[in-house]
């Protein structure tokens, strides 16, 4: 298991009022998704736990793109890895940002 | 005294040597060592018929087991490499040489002999090459070929997979070679003849029916949200905006995620009856729910689909059948109806380099090319005008004399950025290429050339090749749509921000597409038994996709 963290600056904050939210699943080839809104709201911190070795490259690039694209200010997310590939991280962070920010009822 | 003749001399001795060990034209099945041991002969060019699809696999076994001291220096010419037994043939050295099409589940097997020397490669070739050259330099002294059933004639009826039959037939038997017909049974009259009696010589009743694979089932299950993504953007970036009403679709799961959009999102964009009329196409499971809904004027096979007989036979509307209510399939004109009356072909490929070539070579498997360079390739001998190819040309020269410019047929290769384990799609430099210079061979193995493909579609978006200027506006507009790859990463952002602007590249939003859209409810059938249940129970699924 090989572990990375990311603290980056997040240009929009996530909208709503939802404290935390869960996507995806950890399976071979999928990934899980939980995102806590407990940080300032410019600031977005992704913890990575990933079951394949030497892509902190590609994680870089891919969290570096999702937190300048999408409203990640204010959460903290962590990943539970089971080798996705890039695609399938990008898309899952985005359905995160959406279901955090989904109204509450 | 005149050397004329010889060749219906040869013949002649073959029959007679033949008929030792047939009845009429029926050789039973213990005398069948025996037959092909007589009929063949050491340095025989042999077609043994079997392509992705259907195998004359009773034959490909008797030939397999003859006796290389009695029979060998053969040389095989054939549309596929794909039976065990094709492979062994060469072990044993009973064969030498080959020249063939494509070779999908034997594709490490092959490459594994092509390094020891066991076999003398010829050439790869598409389908419609390798046909042509069986009327120029490559014709069979002896074709084993399958079919449903025959008559003491030896009429046959080759049911809904015809596929490459009637060309080898063609090629063999009006040039004084010899046919040979493996059958199910040997029945008084024939459903509808297929082949006429009197091109075939003999014929094995086998007491089964010969192998076909299921080569054009798509799971709908397996289709994942990033394919969903990709049949998104191939359907409104391209199939819209060209009016795409004519082609063919690659197997694959990102062309499988686009026939299974067409009732669902392609209706929503309002293109039922101005894309995806006509086909040159198998009849693919995936496309039951497109056909039910009526988008569908007329399809042309190459082969038929294990469990699609009853379905094709309820929709004569639509597929091409015979006076027996079964489908006529035929490979040599459907590839040639790909070639010439299609405006488009989108596959699914395992590596692009930066130039925009592609291929499915890996170092140590060669799958060979079956139809796709052919469909996936630019008619120069195309002179009919159709919007699509208009559009395209025009795209390619825009300041040409438009009556003196050719039209372009769109070449698309869709596929997401990252593989199986992870492996990319995009690569500095082809696998083909290793392979080429550690087999001596003059060309490497490319499936489609740079200059053919016009679009690369990945979930990144579209790139239009079309549209670039120069090699330096190709790479990037590569690099633009090459995701997380090493390729994608080192992309020059700035100009490919410009392509952007252009239109050369356009990304999902520039589409009004939101990936996160990209969801399996968009999927007209989300599994086989869905499929299955669209087709109001004609489709029969094969036992290996049931799961009920």
């Amino acid at each position: 298991m090989e572990k990375l963290s990311f603290r980056l600056i997040a240009p929009r904050s996530a909208s709503g009022t939802r404290t935390q939210a869960i996507v995806g699943v950890v399976a071979s080839g999928n990934l899980e998704v939980l995102l806590e809104r407990n940080l300032p709201t410019d600031i977005c911190t992704i913890d990575i736990a990933t079951a394949a070795h030497g892509f902190g490259m590609v994680w870089d690039a891919v969290v570096r793109d999702f937190v300048a694209r999408r409203s990640a200010g204010g959460l903290h997310i962590s990943v539970n890895d089971g080798g996705a590939r890039p695609d399938t991280v990008a898309l899952r962070l985005a359905q995160g940002i959406r279901k955090i920010e989904e109204p509450e009822r | 005294m005149s050397d004329w003749g010889m060749q219906k001399a040869a013949l002649g001795e073959r029959l007679a040597a033949g008929r030792q060990h047939a009845r009429g034209k029926v050789v039973p099945i213990p005398s069948l060592p025996a037959f092909l041991k007589a009929v063949i002969r050491s340095g025989d060019r042999v077609c043994l018929e079997g392509d992705n699809q259907k195998q004359a696999d009773i034959l490909a076994s008797a030939l397999a087991n003859l006796d290389p001291r009695d029979v060998h220096d053969l040389h095989m010419v054939q549309s596929g490499v794909v039976l065990p037994a094709h492979l062994d043939i060469f072990e044993k050295g009973i064969a030498r040489r080959l020249d063939f099409s494509y070779s999908g589940p034997q594709a490490a097997r092959i490459a594994r002999m092509l390094f020891g020397g066991k076999i003398e490669l010829g050439a790869v070739h598409t389908y419609l090459e390798l046909f042509a050259r069986y009327f120029i330099d490559l014709t069979p002294n002896v074709a084993l070929i399958a079919a449903v059933s025959a008559d003491k004639d030896g009429n046959l009826y080759t049911g809904p997979n015809t596929e490459d039959t009637p060309t080898v037939v063609e090629a063999t038997s009006y040039k004084n070679g010899l046919v040979v017909a493996q059958v199910t049974e040997v029945v008084d009259k024939v459903p509808r003849v297929d082949i006429p009696g009197d091109l075939v010589h003999f014929v094995v009743e086998a007491n089964r029916p010969f192998y076909v694979e299921p080569l054009f089932t798509r799971d709908p299950a397996a289709i994942t949200e990033t394919q969903i993504l990709t049949a998104m953007l191939a359907i409104k970036g391209i199939y819209a905006p060209y009016g795409v009403r004519r082609l063919n679709h690659g197997i694959g799961f990102n062309t499988a995620a686009i026939e299974l959009l067409l009732p669902t999102y392609g209706e929503k964009l309002g293109l039922k009856g101005k894309v995806c009329t006509h086909f040159a196409l198998n009849p693919h499971p995936t496309m039951i729910p497109a056909i039910e809904a009526g988008w569908v004027e007329q399809i042309h096979c190459f082969g038929s689909e294990v469990g699609m007989e009853d379905y094709v036979a309820a929709r004569s509307d639509v597929f091409f059948t015979g006076p027996d209510g079964s489908l006529r399939s035929n490979r040599a004109f459907c590839q040639t109806a790909g070639l010439y009356a299609c405006d488009m072909f989108i596959g699914s490929t395992l590596q692009i380099d930066l130039e925009g070539h592609s291929s499915t070579v890996t170092t140590s498997r060669i799958a060979g090319f079956g139809g796709a360079p052919n469909m996936g390739s630019d008619p120069r001998g195309r002179r009919h005008p159709s919007e699509p190819w208009l559009k395209a040309g025009a795209e390619a020269d825009p300041d040409a004399n438009a009556a003196l410019r050719r039209g372009r047929k769109l070449v698309v290769q869709i596929g997401e950025t990252f593989g199986d384990r992870n492996a990319p799609l995009f690569v500095e430099r082809l696998d083909a290429l290793d392979l080429a210079q550690a087999l001596k061979l003059d060309l490497a193995p490319v499936m489609v050339y740079s200059d053919d493909v016009t679009h690369i579609v990945t979930e990144e978006g579209i790139a239009n090749l079309l549209m670039c200027r120069s090699k330096d506006e190709r790479e990037q507009a590569i690099r633009g749509v090459a995701g997380y790859t090493e390729i994608g990463r080192a992309r020059d952002a700035k100009l490919v921000e410009q392509l952007r602007q252009r239109g050369v590249i356009q990304r999902p939003e520039d589409l009004g597409i939101d990936p996160l859209d990209a969801d399996r409810n968009l999927l007209a059938a989300r599994s086989i038994k869905d499929l299955m249940l669209a087709s109001g129970g004609l489709y029969r699924p094969p036992s290996r996709f049931r799961n009920w």
